[in-house]
């Protein structure tokens, strides 16, 4: 198990390396990096002057160097001219001699946004938190019904239920959050249906109520209903044609219990690992919800940082992204053994 | 001319559809509360040889769903009908869609009747024809299929061009010059909604099967010898797919799509590697097949490397870009605008996943006695892994492939919908969406219209895929 643990762990790290240095090196191509150069020092310098521009604030190294000193591993630059030290470590206007040698990720910098003019860390902690409240209530509506439509619709395969429940969660898997966030604005939130929510979530993000909120959760929520309710109903019908289920019918245990005494537990492995595994999809569906809903979290600020060159913001939701997804997935591998009574004991 | 309504003249069916619809879902709910408490067979043999069917209120349920549905098709079915025979626009808009959808209900007919009728001869095609799921599904996929190969005939207007006094227009609205309608209104800029959704599905069903074909001889090609031989090249290939597969889509979209990269070339490159993969996929193929015959085998593989070749060329390579190999007069395929992005970004985030069902399979496949019957033959790797057991998994990846287009036609629109990849007037159904959101107060029926449209073929493909599945269990 431990040996597990940390061949799983390696693997993450190495991972997670790997993408943090791909997208390191597509947001440092020298078109973003003179698009970045132009923004900051005036869009009608010259190409000599970008390059001297870069040079100036530490561009100019080699790209694994950059890497190392926005990871925190390989010393800051610094530069000197006209006897003013500069530095990537030494903030402007304080003591050259008092600033740490390395500044990274691994350091706690995130570096500065450029366009929100604030520092990476702390617009990622607000934006994630009003996502991670999203995410909250997506779960709480997404989870027990999805679990509920794939137990009824698996405890009976082929009954009438289950074709009725299984016809809804393919129509379910099929509307992208895209088009079911336009439908319901369309239906519950204009003139053309009726007015009962709103069709922006941006007075959410000072108070949250059903009319603000209930459009944004049940359009993420419904494109993962079907697909959890769909690996639920696979798992249940699977449990139900077992032999121990048919013993314990033959011994008379009525249906009702069967079901929620004995099937109910085997069933509920399978969908716990595909609800772990359905977390990065759900970032994609957060960053189609807040765009369309304008609610200014997590997945609204990659938008924005990726339409705007912002590199530094850029590299720290990617960091936050991948590190969500890998996560869940250790999370959903550890969990898979620790819930399946076969692989813990052997 | 005067403003159509939706149904026109054969408004005397509404109250009835509405009353057929209501009832219908009233029974659809009480079967499905009611099914909870039922005895499980539905048909009882008595003791005397005859059968009964189940009574009582599920029984008179289930009866009345029957019926109902039936009965809404058929009312469903005179609106198409009474609108492909009255004349344009009496029968409202709906007649006037119908009717300007004749060639496509005419080929559906046909398509439909000679399958029937040659069921039993077209294998997994013909089952299909066995499971009212997979028919729906492959009815709703066809229909927009012929929609887009016919969709120069079906569109009224042109797709660019803009009437500055149709802005917003709600759908049924006459245009200016007398000369049509503006059948499902107006988009922002004064554009027939109508006929860029129809324009719009001729871009998805050449862009989304195409991907998925590609993705998928990138994800065989790799995933065949991961799982056959294991080991370093298994460890090395599956950790490259894991990789991909962590990386959100929606960032990687942003990242490779934007101008900058385009500008140096990335995604070009991409396509060079990505695209070589159906060359060598056939070449392998033919190569492990003919070996035996190397005349016959040199011929082949010189054809496809020649053909293949020339094709590969001009479909990466465009004059005046960084990847420019052929001449402009030589260049067989243009891809406007951003389309070779768009879809090379598309194959490359699909292959991954192909790659670890086909990985999975070959896995399990590989212990089976055949291909223990074919390596003790002395056949060679890679005829067992081609001619050996990729035939044999061909069932579950026939039905990943019909979800598969639907996820890629799910990912086309989500780039439309961030405005990346193809250019803004596109009419493709995510660009459409994406410009008609940002006015859903006004006018609803712009975005509306390409919603449900791809919706629904999402959706026919996944039952298609379902019914597919369930015909091939069955075997």
């Amino acid at each position: 198990m431990l040996i597990f643990l940390l061949r799983r762990l390696a693997t993450m790290v190495l991972t997670a390396l790997c993408l943090t240095l791909i997208v390191f090196y597509l947001t440092n191509l020298p078109p973003n990096l003179e698009k970045l150069a132009k923004s900051e020092a005036g869009s009608r310098i010259t190409d000599a002057e970008v390059t001297s521009w870069l040079e100036k604030n530490g561009y100019a190294s080699p790209l694994l160097v950059r890497y190392g000193e926005w990871l925190g591993v390989v010393p800051g630059w610094t530069h000197e001219a006209d006897g003013v030290v500069q530095g990537r470590c030494i903030p402007r206007g304080t003591d050259p001699d008092m600033a740490p040698t390395f500044c990274g990720i691994l350091q706690g910098d995130w570096g500065f946004s450029s366009v929100f003019k604030d520092n990476v860390s702390s617009i990622l902690s607000t934006r994630l938190g009003l996502t991670g409240l999203l995410m909250f209530w997506v779960m709480v509506v997404m989870v027990p019904t999805s679990l509920i439509i794939g137990v009824l619709a698996g405890m009976r395969e082929g009954s009438k239920l289950d074709r009725s429940l299984s016809t809804f969660s393919i129509a379910s898997t099929a509307t992208p959050e895209y088009v079911s966030g336009v439908i319901l604005i369309a239906v519950f939130a204009t003139s053309m249906g009726w007015k009962v929510f709103k069709g922006t979530a941006t007075s959410a993000m000072d108070g949250i109520n059903f009319e603000n909120f209930f459009l944004p959760v049940i359009t993420i929520a419904l494109y993962g209903i079907g697909y959890i309710a769909r690996m639920t109903r696979a798992s249940m019908t699977e449990v139900m044609t077992a032999q121990y289920i048919r013993t314990a019918r033959l011994k008379g245990v009525s249906f009702r219990n069967v079901v929620v005494k004995h099937a109910l537990r085997n069933a509920l492995i399978a969908p716990f690992t595909v609800i772990m595994l359905q977390f990065p999809w759900l970032l994609n569906g957060v960053v189609i919800t807040e765009t369309l809903f304008n609610y200014k979290g997590f997945g609204w600020t990659l938008v924005s940082a990726a339409g705007n060159n912002d590199i530094q913001l850029l590299l720290g939701c990617s960091v936050v992204a991948v590190f969500v997804v890998l996560v869940t997935q250790l999370i959903s591998d550890i969990g898979y053994v620790f819930l399946n009574p076969r692989i813990r004991i052997s | 001319m005067e403003p159509l309504s939706w149904t026109g003249s054969l408004s005397v069916l509404n109250p009835v559809v509405t009353g057929v619809a209501a009832l219908l879902a009233l029974a659809v709910v009480a079967q499905m509360v009611l099914s909870l408490f039922a005895p499980e067979q539905s048909v009882k043999a008595n003791p005397d040889g005859t059968l009964v069917a189940r009574g009582g209120l599920f029984g008179g349920s289930e009866k009345a769903v029957k019926w109902l549905f039936l009965a809404l098709v058929l009312l469903g079915l005179a609106y198409v009908v009474a609108g492909v025979l009255t004349p344009m626009g009496t029968a409202g808009i709906i007649g006037a869609v119908c009717k300007k959808l004749t060639p496509v209900w005419g080929s559906i007919i046909v398509l439909f009747v000679l399958s029937f009728r040659f069921k039993r001869r077209l294998g997994l095609y013909g089952k299909l024809f066995d499971s009212s799921i997979g028919m729906i599904g492959f009815g709703i996929v066809m229909f927009w299929v012929f929609t887009a190969i016919f969709s120069d005939i079906v569109a009224t207007h042109d797709v660019l061009s803009q009437i500055s006094g149709m802005k917003n227009k709600v759908p049924g609205t006459p245009t200016p010059d007398g000369a049509g309608w503006y059948l499902l209104g107006g988009d922002h800029l004064g554009r027939d909604v109508f006929s860029r959704v129809i324009a719009g599905s001729r871009i998805v069903i050449v862009i989304a099967p195409f991907a998925t074909v590609f993705a998928f001889m990138v994800g065989i090609t790799l995933g065949l010898p991961a799982g056959y031989y294991g080991g370093k090249l298994d460890t090395g290939l599956s950790f490259l797919a894991n990789l991909i597969l962590a990386f959100p889509v929606i960032l990687f979209f942003y990242l490779l799509v934007t101008p900058e990269i385009v500008q140096t070339g990335m995604p070009q490159y991409l396509g060079v590697v990505l695209f070589l993969f159906p060359i060598v996929f056939l070449m392998v193929l033919v190569n492990s097949r003919f070996y035996v015959v190397p005349t016959r085998r040199n011929v082949m593989v010189g054809l496809i490397a020649v053909v293949g070749g020339y094709f590969y060329l001009s479909f990466v390579g465009e004059a005046g870009t960084r990847v420019a190999v052929l001449p402009q007069s030589l260049d067989l395929i243009h891809m406007p605008g951003n389309m070779l992005i768009v879809f090379v970004s598309v194959v490359f985030v699909n292959s991954p996943t192909v790659f670890r069902i086909v990985r999975g399979i070959v896995l399990d496949i590989k212990t089976r006695d055949y291909v223990a019957a074919g390596q003790t033959r002395g056949e060679r790797p890679w005829y067992i892994m081609i001619w050996e057991i990729l035939p044999n998994a061909r069932g579950p990846l026939i039905v990943d492939f019909c979800l598969r287009i639907g996820y890629t036609t799910i990912l086309l629109g989500t780039l439309g919908f961030f405005g990346l990849g193809l250019s803004p007037e596109s009419p493709d159904w995510g660009s459409t969406i994406n410009a008609g959101r940002k006015l859903m107060t006004i006018a609803q029926h712009p975005a509306i219209v390409p919603a449900l449209a791809l919706m629904s073929l999402v959706l026919g493909l996944n039952l298609l895929a379902d019914g597919l599945r369930e015909e091939s269990l069955k075997d």
